[in-house]
């Protein structure tokens, strides 16, 4: 059965479905409907649901009831997400489990409260400080945030390390039909880590202050090797009409949904242009970026920021390849046409200067 | 032969890093007698902070999860909500809570958060080298009030357990301290009211617990230990704060 929702709503009944059983926010748009979808929902199922007094309250709250067993989740946009940067360090080095979602906005700054997609390198580089990582999913439509996130809580667990699921305000205040059918309680992963109470064992402690500097090197490492496993396995992606193609858009979530739009009347002109979609933003896609330009000379980047993705795409390619841009920051929204004229613009460029 | 004194099954048998004469020490022992004494080794779940209360994990033979600065109670507030039935609590010094984490220990506080609190004030940031805490006293010589603390450019010390008096999810709160024999007593007592108060589901426990520094406050352990009485105790007076029905 499907039901007309938000993307935001779609995240908390998808969640809630994926075992998630706290939920603590702060209000901020253009995600206030999932913290208040939550509001209603988290109490129907006995769970914990608080509107925390900051952002950075609300992730500590998520930490402590991941290091109690709980699969616990957060939400906010840009700013309050800065905010969190702390907190998912600190998950990140305890090795604790959770999910964070970005409905990015426009910034920096407190910018506006319109669609961007600018947070893109503060979610892949870790965003807050230490030698770290968060796996980053990205959703394209209302139907994909409810899909991915019983494979957010799974990863989490799976490899006990933070996830981001970053949308932007555009899939998250938008309604589409959406199905939650197939959407249950992923795996049980072991929880022998996590604080109980020590009766009828030996005490544990969670920390990740570690003096002695080749115990943090060890750690580090440890922690590296992990990265190294999760870009091995958890690689995700989509292409689209790739096989024919001379011009490879990459682009992720709305812009993806807007490239597409563009790519069906380039297509009807006979234009060979196609696109790979990262869903995972880290690990990201990046052989099947390096495979495609065996063949593919062009690359077209496209993205609502100034240019963020476009350096992954830029180390994907280790110089070969020609990559062009195309970017609206500051929560422009840009339309299909606009994108269909400056992909067309380039296309014919490259055709001429591959001639010449 | 009766055994009078021994060391609490839930501290580990190792050494304190304290300096000689800190209080930390002494409260470190007393929650361990406490959780003994109250039977609660099986359920504690601590929260350790940053600052130089920070290690006790290696001391508490119990489950201790270390967290950021100054928001211990944020996340004891996501462990005792999960696991209502376990008795939480979060160990801060002055500059964690009543700095840094003023906002997560005020809304905890005023939520009535099942949890307490164990407030280590020592009126200086310790573990950094002695600058100026909230509770830093008037004319106090700090690293960074050199002058001794000013008001009128450095703010007034911050009577914690009086700000959350007020609040109606607060349930007990009481300043102890551990610079004498008597006193100590008093701070255990202390201890076991909170615990109390969190067990029967009262409200937002803490016991500030006014605890000498000698190493940053520059003196000896005795002279710190009198300090207390004849300076500290001015800014903090001792006793109940706050107590409701339990
Ligand atoms: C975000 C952040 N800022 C600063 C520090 C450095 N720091 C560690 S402990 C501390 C102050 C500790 O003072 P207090 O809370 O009074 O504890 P004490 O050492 O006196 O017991 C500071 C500033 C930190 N760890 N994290
Ligand atoms: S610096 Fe002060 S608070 Fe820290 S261990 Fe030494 S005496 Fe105790
Ligand atoms: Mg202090």
């Amino acid at each position: 059965m499907k039901r007309l929702m938000s993307g935001n709503a779609a995240a908390g009944e998808a969640a809630v479905l994926a075992g998630c059983t706290c939920y603590f926010g702060y209000p901020i748009t253009p995600q206030n409907e999932l913290t208040e979808y939550m509001a209603k929902r988290i109490p129907e199922i006995g769970g914990v649901f608080i509107q925390s007094e900051s952002e950075i309250a609300a992730i500590n709250m998520v930490l402590g009831a991941s290091v109690a067993g709980a699969r616990a989740m957060t939400s906010s946009s840009g700013p309050g997400i800065s905010l969190k940067q702390e907190g998912i360090s600190y998950l990140a080095a305890d090795e604790l489990p959770a999910v964070i979602l970005n409905m990015v906005r426009g910034g920096p700054g407190m910018g506006n409260i319109s669609p961007a997609q600018s947070d893109y390198l503060q979610a892949t580089r870790g965003g807050g400080h230490g030698d770290y990582r968060t796996i980053v999913l990205a959703p394209s439509s209302v139907q994909e945030i409810a899909d991915l996130m019983p494979l957010a809580f799974d990863l989490a667990e799976k490899y006990r390390n933070p996830v981001v699921v970053l949308g932007d305000g555009m899939l998250g205040q938008m309604m589409e039909p959406v199905s939650f059918d197939h959407i249950t309680r992923g795996e049980t992963y072991p929880k022998d880590y996590i604080l109980t109470g020590a009766k009828g064992r030996a005490s544990r402690m969670v920390r990740s202050l570690l003096f002695d500097v080749k115990e943090e090197e060890e750690h580090n490492w440890k922690l590296s090797r992990k990265y190294q496993r999760i870009e091995q396995n958890e690689v995700r992606y989509e292409t689209y009409l790739i096989e024919d193609a001379k011009m490879v858009v990459v682009a992720y979530g709305t812009s993806a949904r807007i490239a597409k739009g563009a790519i069906a009347r380039l297509r009807q002109e006979n234009l060979k242009v196609g696109m790979i979609r990262p869903v995972t933003l880290w690990p990201f896609p990046a052989k099947i970026i390096q495979e495609a330009a065996k063949q593919i000379p062009d690359f077209f980047v496209f993205e609502m920021s100034a240019g963020q993705l476009i350096e992954d795409v830029r180390l994907a390619l280790e110089g070969k390849g020609h990559v062009h841009f195309y970017g609206r920051p500051g929560g422009i929204i840009p339309t299909p046409v606009e994108l269909y004229r400056i992909i067309s613009r380039h296309y014919y460029q490259a055709e001429r200067s591959r001639k010449s | 032969m009766k055994k009078v004194y021994s060391r609490p099954r839930s501290l580990k048998e190792t050494h304190f890093h304290y300096c000689p004469g800190c209080g930390h020490a002494i409260v470190n022992r007393l929650l361990a007698e406490v959780v003994d004494e109250m039977d609660l080794r099986d359920t504690a779940i601590c929260v350790a902070p940053a600052g130089c209360g920070m290690l006790v994990y290696n001391y508490f033979d119990i489950d201790t999860l270390e967290s950021a600065h100054g928001r211990g109670a944020a996340v004891a507030t996501g462990i005792k909500r999960v696991r209502p039935e376990n008795l939480v609590f979060s160990y801060q010094g002055d500059g964690d809570l009543a700095a840094i984490g003023t906002a997560e220990s005020f809304h905890a506080a005023n939520r009535g958060e099942l949890i307490t609190v164990i407030f280590v004030n020592n009126g200086v940031y310790g573990m950094t080298g002695g600058q100026m805490a909230p509770t830093t006293v008037i004319d106090q010589v700090t690293t960074t009030t050199p002058g001794g603390r000013a008001s009128d450019q450095a703010g007034h010390p911050v009577r914690m357990c009086e700000v959350l008096a007020v609040l109606d999810g607060t349930s007990y709160l009481e300043r102890v301290a551990v610079n004498k024999p008597a006193a100590i007593v008093a701070a255990k007592k202390a201890i076991i009211k909170a615990f109390q108060h969190q067990l029967n589901r009262t409200g937002f426990s803490m016991v500030e617990v006014l605890s000498p520094c000698p190493t940053n406050w520059k003196m000896g352990p005795i002279e710190a230990c009198k300090w207390i009485d004849d300076v500290m105790t001015k800014h903090f007076p001792l006793g109940v704060v706050k107590e409701v029905k339990c």
